[in-house]
């Protein structure tokens, strides 16, 4: 059967007929060998533009089909299916990529029409060479994998285990909780943090459908959607778990500290106890303490032992070493949260140099009532301050530092206003570029606030500095800003200075992201399948994503993305099969000389040496097509179906000879 | 190690001690500076803000005959270390600049290629002589001089994003916010380095020419912190923040009714003093606020 090629081109509304000359590429199309049929739609994904091609598969004009029109991302799999729908085997169609990789970056019209020509012409000539290829499918782990326990990876915990499924919920500290556990009050309803997180916290504690493992890191993800194998490192509290009833013996008769003691009231700032044997703070779950080994007397000279004898259990082991534990899953939800800014680079703010110039996570917990300070405002000196300054985007909105809004410093910095002013009622600065109050009670909260006596002052602070100019100034922290409303540059004299520092990507993100095989973009932060219409998947299938590890989010959003990640999960435990890639390797037994390279090569360990035949074997069941050995053999005798070396080469020749 | 060398034009006549101690130090420290013959003036920070591409055109002059020697080009000034690297990165990162600029290089029958790295004497001294030769060199017994390093606005921080021709050295010498380089080299003189949070603050620049009042209102706030923090003397690398600190120190204590009396010299004087140097060869009795009792008996290891 000759290839009878029918080539579909998209104007996709402006989007590609505004800068590619759709008739002349079309008329290139009619040209070229096997192509027996183009067509030109205004728009190929809808439904009349899909069912164009259909009918002409199933009146027998076509037997390959190309749609040149946007990524392959957004709609391959929309044309694959019309393609099935029709009769002809999905892998008998190319998409041509003449959207984001042509009229959205080019701006000459007859240029951008000649390279839509050569994308075509590439994907024709590949077409021609494609082979029909089966589809698998896989049965699906009902079991996910959440990593990070904030809100976030509670909240989507929950939500699966609530539904009757498995999970496994991964946090690197000793409790779940995450920074929310931190906070006293949350804007702008000015709840009390921990009266709405601990409910939620006990329950995932007390779930039977939930293993936790907190103090625990991923180590290794293998396999694929449906069916990974995890290795997770459960480091050693030097406290059995199963012995331990969290009575608080240890934690309060251990002399050791993990805090400064000679600190002034700043530096010895810390929520929950200061000892070296601990649990973050006293609603921990699990409130099972762990010693941490940096400081506890026991392991830096030998001579304490405290903790052991004092346990009524003898839960306290000294000699405890980590643990691996490995485990099957269907699906991965990242959770892992954002860390805040450090604003010791930015060295004119005085960060670490200056006493009273403080963090927002600083400010936050100094407020929370059960923190070092009792929720009391503080300076240094331990006295009260009388005048304070809530410097915004500290780290945001920055090229220096990060370009992107954190989202929520404008809020969590009204929410400072009110606290200080409900508090101690000292006068307060604000010091904004914009004031971003987009959600729901969020503009109102503002409106409140501007009743508040609060000084909003609208210019980014240039220093904080120590250095008097005046005699008011003597003695102060004087804050240099440019009033961009009054047009005037002015020196605040102020007794505290509170930072408000932006979120970004956790540093360990990168790790998880690399492990899960999804991407990181230049912010630092995953990306997800599709900015708007596919914000918890990413490109990776059974991989999700929820909270702030895919951009800064309050607790709101948060709280929404968790919810819509594990009815995503759901959603694909439920169909209990998946249709997996037909495009894998495979290896000529006769090329292959059995060096091995391969083996090592693969990161989906899918390659394994028959020691019998002394030849490498695939198992197509782990293989992602991703082309690495073939790539890497150097007998040639490794082919990747679907990329095999003459289709590329033709798609090369296809494009460089249009 | 030789180097073409831009003195630009206030070495050459107001901030001539200057001049007189780059002399005076640095053949012993292995660098050559060979003056580029015919140079013209770079227009200063000034003339940037009237006429753009025509500073950008005069600048360019400089360059172009500077690039046929294939050395990097270093001057003792600031602002010319401003004004010219502001013009090699224009001339590198806008194709419409660099189109202007040819034209009017070839008008006076010279071409440029973007190749040339401009330095100044600082960089050169820390980075290419290197502080262990500077300590080698130190003769003088300096401990007990408090010196403040007074680095200016220029040097660091405009050109702290990149020099534009593509060099190695992308993210300039120092921290835009808090330098230390000239903190490390008078450590390495022998001289005590004062601690002082004005070092890189605005002198007023030539705001002392139209707004005198706001120029020394700048000038204050740097002595006095250095007064503050015990210094015998702040050490400067730029002509204008010295005349400005030097030469108004006076006229800022009529006017605030300080009683300033703070030496105000220039960093290769303080080599030139720690390599054992009499202050007569370093120009040094040329300051405006002469140098202090304390300060000679140091000198004298008294």
């Amino acid at each position: 059967m000759s290839e009878r090629i029918g080539v579909y081109v998209c104007h996709c509304g402006t989007n590609i007929a505004g800068r590619v000359d759709i008739d002349e590429v079309v008329e290139f199309a009619k040209g070229l060998d096997a192509v027996t049929l183009v067509r030109e739609y205004k728009f190929m994904c809808s439904d009349p533009g899909q069912s164009l091609i259909q009918k002409d598969i199933e009146d027998g004009l076509i037997n390959r089909v190309v749609v040149a029109s946007c990524s392959p991302l957004m709609h391959e799999k929309t044309f694959r299916n019309v393609c099935t729908r029709g009769g002809l085997n999905e892998y008998l169609f190319t998409m041509a990529n003449i959207r984001e990789q042509c009229s959205w970056v080019h701006v000459d019209v007859e240029r951008t029409t000649d390279k839509a020509k050569g994308l075509i012409e590439a994907a024709v000539r590949r077409t021609r060479l494609q082979e029909p290829l089966t589809k698998r499918e896989v049965p699906i782990n009902p079991r996910t994998l959440v990593i990070g326990g904030g809100i976030a990876g509670i909240q989507a915990a929950l939500d699966l285990a609530e539904a009757g499924k498995k999970v496994v919920l991964v946090e690197k500290e000793p409790s779940i909780g995450g920074h929310m556990a931190k906070f006293d009050k949350t804007f702008p309803t000015l709840d009390c943090s921990a009266c709405i997180l601990t409910p939620k916290m006990v329950s995932v504690g007390q779930h039977e459908n939930i293993e936790l493992m907190s103090w625990s890191e991923v180590e290794d993800i293998g396999g694929y959607v449906g069916n990974f194998n995890v290795t997770v490192r459960k480091k050693t509290r030097y406290v059995d778990a199963d012995l331990c009833n969290g009575c608080g013996a240890c934690w309060e008769k251990c002399p050791g500290t993990r805090v400064p003691r000679k600190g002034n009231v700043h530096e010895k700032l810390s929520i929950g106890p200061t000892t070296s044997i601990y649990i973050p703070f006293m609603q921990a779950v699990p409130a099972i303490p762990v010693i941490d080994a940096d400081t506890c007397i026991r392991f830096k000279n030998g001579k304490c032992g405290i903790c052991a004898e004092v346990c009524e259990r003898n839960a306290i082991n000294y000699d405890m070493e980590d643990e691996l534990i490995e485990f099957e899953v269907g699906s991965i939800i990242i959770a892992t949260g954002f860390q805040t800014f450090d604003p010791t680079p930015i060295k004119r703010y005085g960060y670490g140099k200056l006493d009273n110039v403080l963090t927002a996570i600083e400010f936050e917990i100094m407020n929370c009532a059960s923190g070092s300070t009792g929720g009391n405002i503080r300076m240094a000196d331990g006295s009260e301050p009388k005048s304070i300054g809530i410097v915004h985007c500290v780290g945001s909105r920055d090229k220096h530092y990060h370009e992107y809004c954190s989202r929520v410093c404008c809020m969590y910095a009204l929410k400072y206003s009110h606290l200080i002013k409900e508090k101690i009622d000292a006068e307060v600065y604000e010091f904004y570029i914009d004031l971003r109050c987009f959600g729901k009670g969020y503009e109102e909260f503002y409106d409140r606030l501007l009743g508040e006596d609060v000084r909003f002052v609208r210019g980014k602070v240039a220093e904080i500095t120590e250095v008097p100019i005046e005699e008011a100034e003597k003695g102060k922290l004087v804050v240099e800003v440019e009033d961009t409303l009054v047009g005037k540059v002015r020196r605040i004299p102020l007794d505290m200075v509170v930072l408000c520092t932006g979120l970004e990507a956790h540093e360990s993100l990168a790790d998880i992201a690399g492990l899960c095989s999804v991407s990181i973009g230049k912010d630092g932060f995953i990306i997800e399948k599709h900015p708007k219409l596919g914000p918890v998947a990413t490109t990776t299938d059974g991989v999700f994503i929820a909270g702030a590890c895919q951009s800064p989010k309050d607790i709101p959003d948060t709280v929404a993305q968790a919810s819509a990640a594990s009815s995503a999960v759901l959603s694909m435990i439920t169909r209990e099969k998946i249709e997996i890639e037909s495009a894998t390797a495979s290896v000529d037994e006769d090329k292959c000389s059995g060096c091995k390279i391969c083996n090592s090569l693969c990161p989906y360990l899918a390659i394994k040496y028959d020691e019998e035949k002394g030849v490498s074997v695939v198992n197509e069941a782990l293989c992602k097509g991703c082309g690495t050995c073939a790539a890497g053999c150097p007998s040639n005798a490794i082919s990747a179906k679907h990329f095999e070396d003459r289709q590329i080469f033709a798609e090369i020749e296809g494009i460089l000879s249009a | 190690m030789k180097y073409t060398y831009y003195p630009g034009c206030s070495v050459k006549s107001t901030a001539n001690l200057y001049q007189e101690s780059i002399d005076a130090v640095v053949p012993a420290m292995g660098v050559e500076l060979e003056e580029l013959d015919d140079w013209n003036c770079c227009g200063a920070t000034a003339y940037m803000s009237v006429n753009e591409m025509m500073s950008f055109a005069i600048s360019a002059r400089n360059l172009a005959m500077a690039e046929k020697f294939h050395r990097d080009v270093v001057t003792p000034c600031s602002a010319c270390y401003l004004v010219l690297n502001k013009t090699n990165r224009y001339f590198n990162d806008y194709p419409e600049v660099r189109k202007k600029l040819g034209v009017a290089l070839e008008a006076g029958g010279l071409s440029y290629s973007g190749n040339i790295r401009v330095r100044h004497i600082l960089d050169v001294i820390i980075n290419d002589v290197g502080l262990e030769k500077i300590t080698g060199l130190a003769s003088r017994k300096l401990e007990d001089l408090n010196v403040a390093p007074y680095y200016g606005c220029q040097i660091v921080r405009p050109m702290y994003y990149g020099f534009g021709a593509g060099e190695e050295n992308e993210e300039g010498f120092d921290d835009p916010d808090d330098p230390v380089c000239m903190d490390r080299l008078i450590e390495a003189t022998g001289a005590t380095c004062v601690k002082y949070s004005m070092k890189t603050k605005c002198c007023g620049s030539s705001l002392i020419g139209t707004e005198e009042k706001q120029a020394l209102k700048l000038c204050r706030g740097i002595l006095a912190d250095a007064e503050n923090n015990g210094a015998h003397c702040i050490v400067t690398i730029c002509p204008l923040c010295q005349m400005n600190l030097d030469v108004y120190q006076p006229k800022v204590n009529s006017l605030f009714g300080t009683k300033f009396d703070i030496p105000v010299i220039y960093f290769t004087q303080l080599i030139g003093l720690a390599m054992g140097k009499q202050p007569k060869e370093l120009g040094l009795e040329r300051l405006a606020v002469k140098m202090t009792r304390p300060m000679k008996q140091i000198l004298q290891g008294a």
